[in-house]
């Protein structure tokens, strides 16, 4: 591709990876899938090290696992489901820094590749969800008043739920799932598309005596500051959606 | 005769891979209006909130960012589609 007359390479060379360990078996490994074995590494190693030496002062890896399991309870469990969603408590703190790891590695030096932009794994999370979230909905209310709830909401003039029950039903089965993962996979496309266009520009202009050669470089580094947030509120919102989807089939609208 | 077909496809080619460049375009930013209006309207009435009543920004905070998720659900669609339009 030709942009502002430079060779741009193909949206395609910056999402594919060779695979480069057990070629040609079904457990090919790429750089994408080494991403995801290092963001669960991470992720378990953080609250192994955490839990493994318990102290009333806490101390590294202690103090970011609690900062987190706190942020996790206090922003996100009770502000959408309440007190009775503690118990979702494990799964969505893991949720949480699972997806901000392998987010992070699109800023991370000579990696600087988002995992999350490649469809598999989203896709997977958000399938997880999708069954929790189900589960959860015909444990708490039983099958008939769970999708009752879920397709006839109350205040809706009678005649309207010819409307209303068909675009619910897609919705609960369909476009929550598709949104979750779409959302989270486009953000990171987006991300680093973003960040290879300023790379491109300021490798071509570096050296030269063009003075607003600084300017793509300088947009480079805000873009990668403005990067680090985007991971962290992809991974927020990942989760708080978890919860919000959890805690409306728990607790029916009225 | 056939040299002059050829350039000819070629030609079609070319243009309809124009053609889907332009599509591409202007299918994102037609898909980008609604939801920059939509995600400013949400902002906005958040912060309007929060800037009368402190004491909930928290709440006001955490729906906001829900909000947003929600609308730029469209945007980030209409992004797919633009990738997927690339010649």
């Amino acid at each position: 591709m030709n942009v502002f007359a430079l060779d741009f390479p193909p949206v395609s060379h910056l999402f594919v990876w060779p695979d480069f360990l057990f070629t040609d078996t079904p457990v090919a490994l790429n750089k994408t899938g080494l991403i995801y074995i290092a963001a669960l590494l991470l992720t378990a190693g953080l609250f192994w090290a955490a839990g493994r030496r318990r102290s009333l002062v806490p101390t590294g890896a202690q103090t970011v696992a609690e900062v987190g399991i706190d942020f996790v309870e206090n922003s996100i469990i009770m502000q959408t489901i309440g007190p009775d969603g503690r118990r979702y408590l494990p799964f969505l703190t893991t949720l949480f820094f699972f997806v901000f790891f392998s987010n992070i590695f699109e800023v991370v030096p000579f990696i600087q590749f988002p995992a999350n932009s490649r469809m598999a794994i989203p896709l997977a999370l958000a399938l997880v969800v999708w069954a929790i979230y189900h589960v959860v909905g015909i444990r708490a209310q039983g099958f008939y008043h769970y999708f009752k709830g879920a397709l006839f909401p109350p205040g809706v003039p009678k005649a309207l739920y010819i409307l209303v029950a068909p675009i619910e039903l897609l919705q609960i089965l369909l476009i929550r799932p598709l949104s979750l993962a779409i959302r989270l996979w486009a953000n990171m496309v987006a991300g680093h598309l973003l960040l290879v266009t300023f790379a491109v520009l300021s490798a071509a202009l570096w050296g030269t005596l063009y003075v607003p050669a600084v300017l793509p470089f300088a947009a480079l580094i805000l873009l990668t500051a403005f990067e680090i947030f985007v991971s962290a509120l992809q991974a927020f919102i990942f989760t708080i959606l978890t919860a919000v989807y959890i805690g409306g089939s728990l607790h029916p609208e009225h | 005769m056939l040299a002059l077909i050829s350039t000819i496809l070629a030609q079609i080619d070319q243009a309809e891979s124009g053609l889907s460049a332009i599509g591409a375009g202007l299918g994102y930013g037609l898909a980008a209006i609604g939801p920059g209006v939509g995600i400013g309207i949400v902002v906005g009435n958040a912060i309007t909130a929060m800037a009368r009543q402190p004491e909930s920004a928290g709440v006001a905070r955490t729906t906001m960012f829900l909000g947003i998720a929600f609308t730029e659900a469209l945007a980030l669609i209409g992004f797919v589609v633009f990738i997927l339009l690339l010649p």
